[in-house]
């Protein structure tokens, strides 16, 4: 069933207004922060909660708090809200329906790590969110919820938005820190990393959006309670993002654990047009394509069991790809998304994108052979494992899943051509004498 | 003479406020949104201007609106007409969508019409895949979503911006 901790929203007619927050528990967990917990408590209820990042790597939460280096200052939290990933659509309906418990998340965020100031940076097309955020922001100012001096104690913080400008890889979260410094969005060097050398070169806290809005709920409930949800080591609900060839696409919050099959055929409805599933891709276009067999269906969506099945859970943004779709098409499609996206600073990735994407077309287009695809494999094994960030290295997970696991419709797309390929029986040219 | 400066004095404090003293660079995006929401796009000037504003090289502003999307360097057609083609969206049918669409309004992708009114765009993924085929206008006023479209409504969301 699902269970509604980040999507409350559904249940509650205008959670998005400050007083219906307040009258559903709002604040006040913030409250019980801020006044009566020190710090590092709140930073062990988090790591005791076992909430893993919901951005796509799934890194403890409050490890990553618990990493910020208390001998720089000051410290800064940002919110990742760059949401971009093809198949992702949930921080967007978070930020839409429940902006106050990812506003109170990030509160909470930075007084655990003693920042006074955070910044949320959203993806450019989200200028109205970001608009309606300010508004929010500007409310929890008047409450004296955000500000100087709060709550009695000399506690301050202010938060404030940031728009990117249509760059996906702003999501990768020393892009992102980049682009908020005004500079191009590309990657670091790592290490070091953001709890020691973040925005402006300080300690700095990024986390994206569904995972801080899951930390109000954890301060008010404790950590048991968080546990009661999920498997033991990926405890919580997650909103599973459904989209592709299912009957009800859609964000679906549901325990870590529940299985594919549950989600895409009890709540997606199953697949349109009668036909089969073919595929799953469990963490957008950045995953691996799983063959949708019973094993695969039958596998519970966590951390620790996607693996299994050769993908990661990533941000759980759930394509479903049923048996019309050919997956040279597929690897296509997300080879000139990397390809467009990538940001040109580490060569495997900005020449290697463009390699593949240039032999999918081939093969696609009917005007490749044998050679091609292989050719296509070995630039995405030389390109894996040599980038400066994920996205480099999520760019080849689909082509090598794709051609070792649907092998066969890359040879129907090699043997077609051969078949079409015109009889040689007149000389190309004549010779003149 | 720094017109921007003088046109959003207000606006300019309060997005300079937003970043740590000896952090104005952080403002360049916000200000070039400040600049193309006034002119269509971000002129030669504006970008001379916002690199006065932030004291920084114009070639360093230049660069920004050379790496992001969102901004464009020269004039376009008043409406851009985004349509996402990306996976989720293209196995619900966004491709086909888009080359119909394209055939009505009689222009093709990346193309303005001669009016100079609309601008047809295949884009990257716009987080609605739930949604498709979608698609976002984009002009000075900002970005409207337009969802769960068929032809038939996107020519009529197209005729209600002609008028």
């Amino acid at each position: 069933m699902q269970k509604y901790n980040l999507l409350r929203h559904r249940l509650i007619p205008d959670l998005n207004k400050l007083d219906v927050y307040r009258k559903n528990g709002g604040f006040q967990a913030y409250h019980k922060a801020v006044n009566a917990m020190h710090p590092e408590e709140v930073i062990d209820q988090v790591k005791a909660s076992g909430l893993r990042g919901r951005g796509g790597a799934g890194f403890p939460t409050g490890m990553k708090w618990a990493f910020v280096d208390k001998n720089a200052w000051p410290h800064y939290v940002v919110a990742n809200a760059d949401e971009s990933e093809p198949g992702t659509f949930k921080d967007r309906e978070i930020m839409e329906g429940n902006p106050f418990q990812f506003l109170e998340g990030i509160a909470i965020c930075a007084y655990a790590v003693r920042a006074h100031t955070a910044y949320i940076y959203l993806r450019g097309e989200f200028w109205q969110i970001a608009a309606d955020l300010d508004r929010q922001i500007a409310e929890m100012e008047a409450e004296g919820l955000l500000g100087d001096n709060l709550f009695g104690s000399d506690y301050s913080l202010h938060i404030y938005t940031h728009l990117g400008a249509g760059a996906y890889i702003c999501g990768e979260e020393t892009a992102l820190l980049e682009s908020l410094e005004g500079k191009l969005g590309q990657p670091r060097l790592r290490p070091p990393f953001p709890p020691s050398f973040g925005l402006y070169g300080k300690p700095t806290v990024v986390n994206n959006v569904e995972t801080l809005a899951n930390v109000p709920l954890i301060i008010a409930n404790g950590a048991e309670w968080y546990h009661s949800f999920g498997t033991e080591r990926s405890p919580g609900t997650k909103v599973f993002s459904l989209s592709g060839n299912v009957n009800l696409p859609g964000n679906y919050e549901l325990p870590l654990g529940t299985t594919f099959r549950e989600l895409i055929f009890e709540y997606g409805g199953g697949i349109p047009g009668g036909k089969d599933i073919k595929a799953i891709m469990p963490a957008g276009a950045s995953s691996s394509l799983i063959v949708a067999n019973d094993g695969a269906l039958d596998t519970p969506m966590d951390y620790e069991s996607v693996p299994q099945v050769g993908a990661q859970l990533g941000s759980a943004s759930i394509i479903v790809i049923d048996d019309s779709v050919s997956i040279d098409w597929l690897i296509r499609k997300t080879l000139h998304f990397f390809n467009h996206e990538s940001c040109g600073k580490c060569t495997p990735c900005r020449e290697g994108t463009y390699w593949m994407r240039h032999i999918a077309d081939r093969v696609n287009d009917g005007q490749a052979s044998w050679e091609d695809v292989e050719l296509l494999e070995d630039v995405a094994h030389q390109i894996r494992g040599k980038c400066l960030c994920a996205l480099g290295e999520f760019s080849v997970e689909a082509v090598i899943s794709g051609v070792e696991r649907f092998k066969g419709d890359f040879q129907a797309k090699v043997h077609q051509q051969q078949v079409e390929l015109p009889e040689l029986s007149t000389p190309v040219m004549e010779i003149h004498e | 003479v720094n017109s921007l400066a003088d046109s959003f004095s207000v606006e300019i404090k309060k997005i300079l406020e937003k970043y740590p003293v000896g952090q104005k660079r952080s403002a360049v995006m916000p200000l070039l949104f400040l600049a193309q929401g006034q002119d269509g796009y971000v002129t030669r000037q504006a970008i001379n201007e916002i690199a006065e504003i932030l004291e920084i090289s114009a070639t360093d502003v230049a660069s920004i609106v050379g790496f992001y999307t969102l901004y464009y360097d020269e004039s376009q057609g008043k409406y851009h007409i985004q349509v996402c083609t990306d996976l989720p969206c293209a196995l619900r049918g966004a491709e086909e969508f888009l080359e119909k669409l394209c055939e009505n309004i009689g222009i093709r992708v990346g193309e303005t019409t001669p009016d100079g009114l609309l601008r047809i765009e295949a884009v990257m993924c716009l987080a609605a895949c739930d949604k498709a085929p979608m698609f976002q206008v984009q002009s000075g006023d900002g970005l409207v979503y337009h969802e769960d479209q068929t032809v038939e409504s996107a020519l009529q969301v197209i005729r209600h911006l002609k008028d």
